[in-house]
């Protein structure tokens, strides 16, 4: 497969492999933050722990829309299907996320019409299908998705579909950095930065990262050579005493982004004043609402969702291991209570989220290590 | 939120200007492309797709300046790991320690 | 009537309900089978949890296997419900080392399924036995209410008799011994994914399968001494055969996945949706665990047959780490190669 295989060619990693052991520091410990779900399951799928300097930590950042969804809002979002005229759409993803009452997969085990869809866009071709019936479209991502969102509920605006609505579950990455950043207990060298994120974003977006706390920042791609070569360039920062934003996935991300896609979301989204992020509690101005102008696709509008707060399970720490404080085995949920079949906390639902990744591909994850 | 992967634009709709047909290793799906600047990719074009859209041409001449300079890196690197397994730095200096 | 108390050795199922889960041929799959259906049923045959069960009659040693069919859509580019059903459940044989000699199928029917649909499978199966070379010699035919059963549902049985040549055992099984793949992976449930239309993929891909008795076959006449271990990769994949053998022994498996085969629309369609080729089902495929000092012959001898030139040896058996399956990449990368939980399902993370 064209623009994959070359960056998993295993001779090219080997090369830069090297590159990186000449490069580290032997004398010095390095605590190195991704941000981005697809970076944590991609570092595991590939097997680069293994291969990486031992003295180079990676710590799994918050990057992961469904492990950061509070338990609250998926039961809002089931809710919505409890109507029997509602086809409830969602991602994959979201299907084994548990809610108060089942998961979704559950939930239609019993009867409710849950449907999963691999684009919004099948979710409005789901509405123009059944037109008697409302279809609601559960929307989770960062800012690599929202923008599709927004142009599906523009594409039905044009093509006048009354019977289709946006559960908005949107949120913007750079908030939770600065929470990372801004947290008492937070020690972390430099960031590798989200690769399709910034390819709407741009790169500028994480200026503040290096300009107000000196903490170099690397966009990168997601193959097993992107991801080693932006930790070369981001321990050749350190050694500097450099602190820059630099952009290793130069192939997929332009500097300032996707001018068409910003607009789009500008047109149909607004920033919420808070929104509760799992784990790292309230953020403000973190997630996106529709614009009252499409108020006839904002599915919180159009159905009475509870908006309860749940509390996350006595135990479980997504906080910590989210902010990279804990890592996973070391709550004292991981592998016992918790593991991808039962899962309790969203980190372990979702297969990038930090501690599914670290059951399902770490040899070392059953054997669950003494408190800290 | 991440995963998203190259694709070649094959066709693009005659009816629908915003949609493009889109190959993944022989697998076919249409996609939306209104997140492109119009005119901005042909057929033949790569884009990154997610989600049913596609959200970034490549630009296959970075991707390749990329890869060029990687091997070269590493190249070098082994080169060097081959230089100093020769061990020409303490040659040099039993050479010297000789000459003294 | 007195009732039965199943025998405890294994944690009660303890799920509430029935889910998708629970058949999709994974860890859930493996919980309903010795948490609830295996201790009622007790006994030795049962015990082992093989594809089929071997027993004793008089001096020939039988090998019976029972499967259920449950397809959506009924027909997919390579193959339908019926020529699922005569070659799965023949397989289940092949790769117990049994050479098929009979097969029985009971129809559940759903009311207002078209005759010409039924005649199409009734026929697909008779032509999928015939290729075989193993007759249908009964069965029975149920019809239920409009709504159930998806048009139709195969239920068979299976009967065979054991090769004497070959002694299977999980536990025979150690490190050094080599793992065999017939051929590509993945096209079978890639296929079905597709023909279900929701994900408006189209590539050109067909369902693989087929019998895998001549392959088993030509193995046996070569290498059935140094053959330990065979499995189907159906529901659940490669991965979950894998750790199906490994995880009550003591050993693992280390797969090189540079040299898993697969069919590149597979793999496209495997890297757009999320998913891992090596949980993705396969009926037409067998893997094969064979000692070091017969594992060219056994490859040379699949690949001697028309159809098996895609066979690879893939892997082998370690003794570290042990019960797992391990994938082992060219920069010395590894990961756990995990038993399916549920049904695949694409992400967009």
């Amino acid at each position: 497969m064209k623009y994959v295989d070359e960056f998993r060619d295993p001779e090219l990693i080997s090369g830069v492999l090297r590159e990186l052991g000449r490069t580290v520091d032997p004398a010095r410990r390095y605590r190195i933050m991704e941000v981005c779900g697809g970076h944590t399951h991609s570092i595991y799928r590939h097997g680069l722990r293994d291969v990486l300097p031992a003295n180079i930590e990676l710590v799994h950042g918050p990057g992961c829309p469904v492990c950061v969804l509070p338990t609250g809002r998926v039961d809002d979002g089931l809710t919505i299907a409890d109507h029997d005229d509602v086809i409830l759409t969602c991602f994959g993803d979201m299907m084994r996320v548990p809610g108060t009452r089942g998961t979704p997969l559950e939930l239609k085990a019993r009867g409710a019409d849950i449907r999963m869809v691999y684009s919004p866009l099948d979710a409005l071709r789901i509405a123009i299908e059944h037109p008697a019936k409302r279809v609601c479209f559960f929307a989770i991502g960062f800012e690599t998705t929202a923008p599709s969102t927004a142009l599906t509920i523009l594409r039905a605006q044009a093509e006048g579909v009354t019977n289709f609505s946006v559960f908005s579950n949107h949120v913007t990455i750079v908030p939770a950095m600065r929470a990372i950043l801004d947290s008492p207990d937070m020690r972390i060298d430099g960031f590798v930065g989200p690769g399709h994120v910034s390819s709407i974003t741009g790169c500028r977006p994480y200026e503040f990262i290096a300009r107000d706390y000196g903490k170099p920042v690397v966009v990168a791609g997601f193959e097993p050579l992107d991801i080693i070569e932006a930790i070369l360039m981001i321990l050749r920062q350190l050694h500097a005493g450099e602190a820059r934003v630099e952009n290793q996935y130069k192939r997929i991300v332009p500097w300032d982004g996707n001018l068409p896609a910003l607009r789009a979301l500008a047109r149909v989204f607004e920033l919420r004043p808070y929104f509760e992020w799992r784990g790292l509690g309230f953020i403000s101005q973190s997630a996106l609402a529709l614009k009252s102008e499409f108020a006839g696709f904002d599915a919180e509008r159009l159905f009475d969702v509870a908006g309860l707060r749940v509390t996350d399970p006595r135990g479980a720490q997504c906080g910590e291991v989210l902010k990279g404080v804990l890592k996973p085995p070391q709550c004292k949920l991981f592998g016992t209570e918790c593991n991808p079949e039962h899962p309790v906390g969203a980190l372990m639902v979702s297969s990038e989220g930090a501690c599914a990744a670290h059951y399902r591909y770490s040899l070392h994850a059953q054997e669950v290590p003494a408190a800290p | 939120m991440c995963l998203a992967i190259p694709g070649q634009i094959v066709a693009f709709s005659a009816e629908l200007p915003f949609m493009a047909r889109v190959d993944v290793g022989g697998v076919q799906r249409n996609v939306n492309v209104g997140l492109l600047e119009e005119g901005e990719v042909k057929t033949g074009d790569w884009v990154l797709i997610h989600v049913g859209f596609a959200l970034s041409k490549i630009d296959e001449a970075e991707a390749q300046n990329q890869l060029r300079m990687l091997r070269a890196m590493g190249e070098d690197a082994l080169a060097l790991e081959e230089v100093l397994g020769y061990r020409f730095a303490e040659t040099a200096a039993g050479a010297d320690e000789i000459r003294r | 009537m007195t009732s039965v108390q199943p025998s405890r050795k294994t944690p009660r199922f303890a799920d509430m309900q029935i889910e998708m889960a629970h058949g999709a041929g994974g860890t859930a799959s493996r919980r309903l089978l010795e948490g609830l259906i295996g201790p009622y049923f007790a006994n030795p045959a049962l015990q082992a949890f093989g594809d089929a069960a071997t027993l004793a009659v008089g001096s020939e040693r039988i090998a019976t296997t029972a499967d259920g069919f449950v397809v959506r859509p009924l027909r997919f580019p390579g193959g339908s419900i019926g020529e699922l059903a005569v070659n799965g459940t023949l397989n289940d044989l092949a790769v117990s080392a049994a050479k098929p000699i009979a097969l029985m199928a009971t129809l559940i029917l759903e009311a207002g399924l078209p005759t010409s649909v039924l005649e199409s499978e009734i026929e697909a199966m008779a032509i999928a036995a015939r290729k075989a070379g193993v007759p249908i010699v009964g069965g029975d035919t149920k019809v239920v209410e409009h709504g159930q059963a998806d048009g139709m549902y195969v239920s068979t049985f299976g009967i065979g008799v054991l090769d004497g040549r070959a002694t299977l055992d999980a536990a025979a099984i150690r490190p050094g011994d080599q793992v065999l793949l017939s051929g590509p992976i993945g096209a079978h449930g890639i296929t079905i994914l597709l023909a279900r239309g929701d994900l408006e993929l189209e590539a050109d891909l067909v369902s693989d399968t087929r019998p895998v008795w001549p392959f088993v076959e030509a193995l046996l006449d070569r290498a059935a001494g140094g053959l330990r271990w065979m499995r189907d990769p159906t529901r659940g994949g490669v991965a979950t055969a894998l750790n199906e053998l490994v995880r009550a022994g003591a050993c693992g498996v280390a797969i090189f996945e540079d040299r898993v085969p697969m069919h590149p629309a597979v793999r496209g369609a495997c890297e757009l949706l999320g998913l891992d080729p090596l949980h993705i089902a396969n009926e037409g495929q067998f893997l094969a665990v064979v000692a070091p000092g017969d594992a060219d012959a056994a490859l040379a001898a699949v690949r001697g047959i028309p159809g098996g030139e895609g066979a690879t040896l893939i892997g082998e058996v370690r003794a570290e780490p042990r019960r797992r399956v391990i994938g082992v990449n060219g920069y010395g990368g590894t990961r756990v190669i995990d038993m399916l939980v549920g049904d695949p399902l694409p992400r967009i993370c």
